[in-house]
């Protein structure tokens, strides 16, 4: 019996969620008095996972596995989880973790729970909360099959350290057909992407126009945030709309999240209500942004953001 | 080409969320039902490829019969005819068991489904029933075109987008991207007017069984009020982000 968890990777290199979900699995370990065993594909070395938990590191190293694909690298986890034993298998929540978890579960006819956001709250019955509408409500979910497969949401248990002495074990799995086939990646680069940032600057129809956003950025880079958007300025054209932040935009689970010149619509808020922190600067003492925010500036963007941006230099030189 | 389009019945999203029953079961005293936005998204682009390359455009949901309005709706907006599986599913992996049934009797080259729906935003149902059909499965796709069996797609990925080849048949988890919002379709009256004429089945489950049972509901806890920083004083700001949140 072990608990399996993917360490996922990114040219070699451990995402944060990989440590993670480490984190995470060493602490459903102890709760089902097991191990953990950490499935890494590709990466250069894994010996960063035993700071977290992990007693072994499976490594799978296969140049057909460069890049993500659900089926392929789904059947690369069942194969591992039923080499291993597992009982438990827990993945993140990344834009490519998110579609491996179901599969898993399918392949492995395990019970599975997504948007997990704490350890089991019992093991018998194996109990998780997990995210709700829209992270308006959360629910005590049991699984009740014998293997599990958990999805872990972003930023939810946190990092933890636990340092063990691990082993790393090479192994050879199996590709499968997968019928689709990457053709090309276009990867916009230097620029923290929402879904790894730890802060993400936020701006909305209150900055006037796109040609006032370099306050924006300036700020994003100072704090080594993202940059994002409410709707109406993704529909107007003035940023992208990767950068739209929202019920059906992108979902933000970051440390800090600031809003500057956003009213704070309901659909907006669903999108980031998962984030820890929120600040928000806006003239309108009545924008209902203020009623979720933790932090708030009644104010004039063009006014607070420079003197913020000016501030939070002086601040990360100290 | 035959499309079947994934429909589920969701609240609106500015719906209060509730609870009855000791919080066990979500309140639907008072909220709205619509269609899940990202299923609207994958039905718009099905509404494209039936008008523009010739498609039949099938719409199912897995629900009971308060889901039918909704159904009506996405015939009203175009689709050629629907099934409703007569169960209320408890988790994604018995909605998808059952979608799976549905795909294979049906012949189907290519199933849109919406990433998530609006009310469990589980995104598992997609890749479950790709697993469970064998059809090839493009994730967190923002565009997709056709050209006989062969499909071009893109699909979301950190910080960019892949291209990606496939055949048919194929599952796609689909996002905004894959139609813009701006292009959504709004029922007129034609369309709800021949909505109630066009064939709605209703077909047994084949009782694919929920691996997963919630047991309970819960809201996050009542928030403190927010605290409010004076304008011209930035440096209290990030004293407090500093100091007390500790998020920088």
């Amino acid at each position: 019996m072990s608990v399996l968890v993917f360490a996922e990777s990114s040219e070699g290199k451990f995402k944060k969620t990989a440590l993670e979900v480490v984190s995470y699995g060493k602490k459903v370990a102890e709760q089902l008095g097991t191990n953990v065993v950490a499935l890494t594909i590709n990466a250069s070395d894994s010996s960063e996972l035993y700071t977290y938990g992990a007693e072994k590191v499976v490594a799978v190293s296969n140049d057909s596995l460069n890049t993500f694909n659900a089926k392929q690298y789904a059947a690369v986890v069942t194969e591992v989880a039923k080499a291993e034993n597992a009982t438990v298998v827990v993945v993140d929540s990344s834009i490519d973790g998110l579609y491996l978890a179901p599969i898993v579960a399918v392949n492995l006819e395990a019970g599975c729970a997504s948007n997990v956001v704490a350890a089991p709250s019992n093991v018998s019955p194996f109990t998780v909360k997990r995210k709700a509408f829209s992270n308006k409500a959360f629910s005590n979910t049991v699984i009740a099959t014998d293997l599990k497969v958990i999805g872990l949401a972003k930023n939810s248990y946190g990092i933890h350290e636990n340092a063990v002495a691990g082993t790393t074990e090479a192994f050879e799995a199996t590709v499968v057909e997968s019928g689709v086939k990457s053709e090309k990646i276009e990867r916009v680069t230097g620029k923290v992407t929402i879904a790894d940032a730890d802060i993400v600057v936020s701006a909305g129809r209150g900055l006037k126009g796109p040609e006032n956003w370099g306050m924006v950025e300036e700020l994003a880079e100072v704090l080594g945030a993202a940059t994002a958007c409410s709707k109406p300025v993704s529909d107007l054209g003035w940023r992208p709309h990767s950068e739209h932040v929202g019920q059906t935009g992108k979902p933000v689970a970051a440390n800090l999240y600031i809003a500057i010149g956003i009213s704070g619509a309901i659909q907006h808020l669903a999108g980031i209500n998962a984030s820890k922190v929120k600040v928000v600067i806006n003239t309108d003492p009545e924008a209902p942004f203020f009623k979720a925010a933790d932090y708030g500036i009644v104010g004039d963007a063009f006014d607070v953001v420079p003197k913020l941006i000016e501030k939070l230099k002086a601040f990360k030189a100290s | 080409m035959k499309i079947l389009v994934c429909i589920s019945h969701v609240p609106d999203t500015t719906s209060k969320i509730n609870f009855t029953e000791s919080d066990t079961k979500f309140d639907t005293n008072g909220v709205q039902f619509v269609i899940n936005p990202y299923d609207e998204f994958c039905l718009t682009r099905a509404m494209w490829f039936k008008e523009k390359q010739g498609a039949t455009v099938t719409i199912v949901n897995v629900g009971g019969a308060e889901t039918e309005p909704t159904l009506r709706k996405a015939l009203a907006i175009g689709a050629d005819d629907a099934i409703r599986v007569n169960v209320n599913p408890t988790d994604g992996l018995q909605v998808a068991k059952e979608l799976a049934a549905v795909v294979k009797n049906g012949g189907y080259d290519l199933v849109l489904a919406g990433k998530e729906s609006a009310d469990y935003n589980g995104q598992m149902v997609p890749g479950m029933l790709a697993a469970l059909t064998d059809f090839n499965f493009i994730n967190g796709c923002v565009g997709i075109e056709v050209d006989g069996t062969t499909v071009s797609a893109t699909r979301e990925i950190d910080g960019g987008n892949e291209t990606i080849s496939s055949s048919l048949p194929l599952v796609i988890g689909g996002q905004k991207g894959i139609v813009e919002e701006k292009d959504l379709r709004i029922p007129n009256m034609r369309g709800i007017m021949m909505a109630r004429k066009k064939p709605l089945q209703v077909i047994d489950p084949v009782g694919g069984e929920a691996s997963t049972n919630v047991q309970s509901f819960e809201k996050p806890a009542p928030k403190g009020a927010v605290k409010l920083v004076a304008a011209d004083n930035v440096d209290e700001l990030i004293s407090l982000l500093h100091n007390e949140a500790k998020v920088i």
